[in-house]
């Protein structure tokens, strides 16, 4: 892990005790037009954990979440300062394409969306449009990545079948699948529950667990018990700025901020 | 006070479902009526001719042999070669104007002019195409004709009035229908499956070609169809580039003629058992142009079902 000589000292983000960062974002501004959406972010998200990004609607989380695997590039008028660092590079450097990041970085949508193919297709579409061709190696790609989203007992015999057959939390872990047959070093996850039953919502918080040994997971909920779940550390944003960030069992306990407090506490939000 | 009103409104109700009901009774009688008369007129040929009509390639009127091949051939051959000139540019049109490689406003000025190609009447079309095509299509044909006379498709004397004239108006013609109905179900793929596909390191042509056009695949066999159908049934642009010859040949350059332009040439001269044959032909049209939109709907409904839950 290199380490870099940040423009400035971390202002709001405490050190993440335990693991060390694989993310770090520095100074960041985000602006949609002429609306700026985040203001000066400084976070370090560590490896191998779960972090949870939590506030408000329109607080510039799920932004921020975007921002990770240049999502937000796809949007007119979007533009950033200041920088994110992944694994000590900085997404935005020229040598690195932005399709290498985002296989890097896999997403999971908060609404599932498979793709009109079947089972397989959708989970070896990563590794296709990679160039891999050999069948063995797909196959393989396609066990373990539907074993690890904890659905290959379910379609291991119906994989020829069209995906959009599945339930709605079982197209939630095949969209997991897909992103991780990748093998990404970080895995997005935008509200990925919130289209789901609880028990489908269990089954994927069981999962994020689970995948939390081998990626690392950032979290966007609006569900705040969720939060608690599954993140080891959280962020609170609030109109586009990180009002706090710490272990989540702090955060929820003994917040520093005023603000923090009131969300938590359901005084607004 | 309530109760009233109520009941002047279930009035009211009842005054509109007579009036769409007499709406629906009307269209399906009017068909029926028009199907009718076609059959009726058609009689005395079918009990005549039977099924030799179908399969006769003579149409000699005065010496009373009607052999209907050569126009169904015609027919399948003018828009096939329609379908295959106007899928390839009318879906990459469409592709086009669904994304964003343009701004909004010039991509909707190139919908707007590939929409009004729809609005010109076929006399137009035909028109243009006796005096621009038909033109071209000679000295092509003569061209290719003298290079690859063996090849049956290019062999013997080139017309301009020929197969391929008549399709390459034609593909003009469906091409708007192409495009319109392709760009529509384009633009209604969810913007989730573009984040989708660019999420797992796809570039644009790969979201587009792997995972956008299979999710608009029902909308664009919907637009082929429908297409399809519009060539096989258009008259007047066809009979008035196509040469309108019986006889049948391999080659494109050659006079051909379709069951539409059949009807069109004939019809106003026709006399005795030949206005019962030009009714019959009429009814193989129709069976057609309904094979077109039965087997379209069904592929329509298959894939749908494929695709379903995806909206």
């Amino acid at each position: 892990m290199t380490t870099d000589a940040a423009p400035t000292e971390a202002v709001t983000a405490p050190p993440a005790p335990g693991a060390p960062d694989i993310i770090r974002v520095r100074d960041f501004n985000f602006f949609y037009g002429a609306n700026q959406v985040l203001k000066g972010i400084n976070l370090d998200i560590p490896e191998k954990r779960v972090t949870g990004f939590i506030g408000p609607s329109g607080c510039g989380k799920s932004t921020l979440l975007r921002s990770f695997n240049r999502m937000n590039d796809l949007i007119d008028g979007a533009r950033h300062t200041g920088d994110i660092r992944l694994a000590g590079r900085s997404i935005y450097s020229a040598d690195l394409e932005v399709i290498a990041l985002r296989r890097l970085v896999g997403m999971v949508f908060q609404k599932s969306n498979p793709f009109a193919k079947t089972i397989y297709e959708n989970v070896v579409y990563g590794l296709r449009i990679a160039g891999v061709r050999d069948r063995d190696t797909l196959d393989e790609a396609v066990e373990r990545s539907l074993r690890g989203a904890a659905l290959w007992n379910e379609v291991k015999d119906r994989l020829n079948d069209s995906a959009l057959g599945l339930s709605g939390g079982q197209m939630q872990r095949l969209c997991i699948a897909r992103a991780i047959a990748n093998r990404p070093k970080i895995l997005l996850m935008d509200e990925p529950c919130s289209a789901l039953d609880p028990i489908a919502t269990m089954r994927i918080e069981e999962l994020i667990g689970e995948l939390k040994s081998e990626y690392t997971i950032v979290l966007v909920t609006h569900n705040m018990q969720q939060a608690t779940r599954c993140s080891d550390f959280t962020a609170f944003f609030y109109l586009g700025d990180l009002v706090e960030f710490g272990k989540t069992n702090v955060l929820f306990t003994n917040p520093t901020e005023k603000r923090t407090e009131d969300y938590i506490t359901g005084r607004f939000g | 006070m309530s109760a009233p009103s109520v009941l002047r409104s279930a009035a009211r109700l009842d005054c509109f479902q007579v009036l769409c009901a007499a709406a629906c009774v009307l269209v399906v009688g009017v068909l029926a009526l028009i199907f009718w008369e076609i059959l009726h007129g058609a009689w005395p040929a079918m009990k005549k001719l039977g099924t030799g009509f179908l399969t006769g390639t003579d149409w000699v009127p005065h010496r009373g042999r009607f052999g209907v091949l050569p126009f169904i051939i015609g027919t399948i051959a003018t828009s096939l070669i329609a379908l295959l000139l106007a899928f390839p540019p009318g879906l990459a049109i469409a592709i086009f104007l669904s994304e964003d490689f343009l701004p909004r406003p010039v991509r909707q000025l190139v919908r707007f002019v590939v929409e009004l190609l729809a609005a010109i009447p076929s006399v137009v079309y035909g028109l243009w195409g006796i005096f621009v095509v038909v033109p071209m299509v000679q000295t092509a044909g003569t061209w290719a004709s003298e290079r690859f006379g063996e090849v049956p498709l290019f062999a013997g004397p080139a017309y301009g009035n020929s197969l391929i004239a008549a399709g390459l108006v034609l593909a003009l013609m469906i091409l708007p229908t192409i495009t319109a109905i392709a760009r529509s179900s384009l633009v209604a793929v969810p913007h989730a499956l573009r984040e989708g596909a660019y999420a797992l390191g796809a570039t644009r042509w790969e979201a587009i070609f792997g995972v956008i056009l299979p999710a608009a695949a029902p909308g664009v066999v919907a637009a082929t169809i429908l297409a399809l159908g519009r060539a096989m049934g258009e008259t007047m642009a066809v009979a008035m580039l196509i040469g309108n010859s019986s006889r049948l040949s391999w080659s494109l350059f050659a006079p051909s003629g379709t069951l539409a332009s059949l009807l069109a040439n004939q019809f106003g001269e026709a006399e005795g058992l030949q206005i019962s044959a030009l009714l019959y032909a009429s009814l193989v049209l129709i069976a057609f142009t309904l094979a077109v939109n039965a087997a379209g709907e069904l592929v329509l409904r298959y894939t749908e079902r494929r695709t379903a839950g995806l909206r």
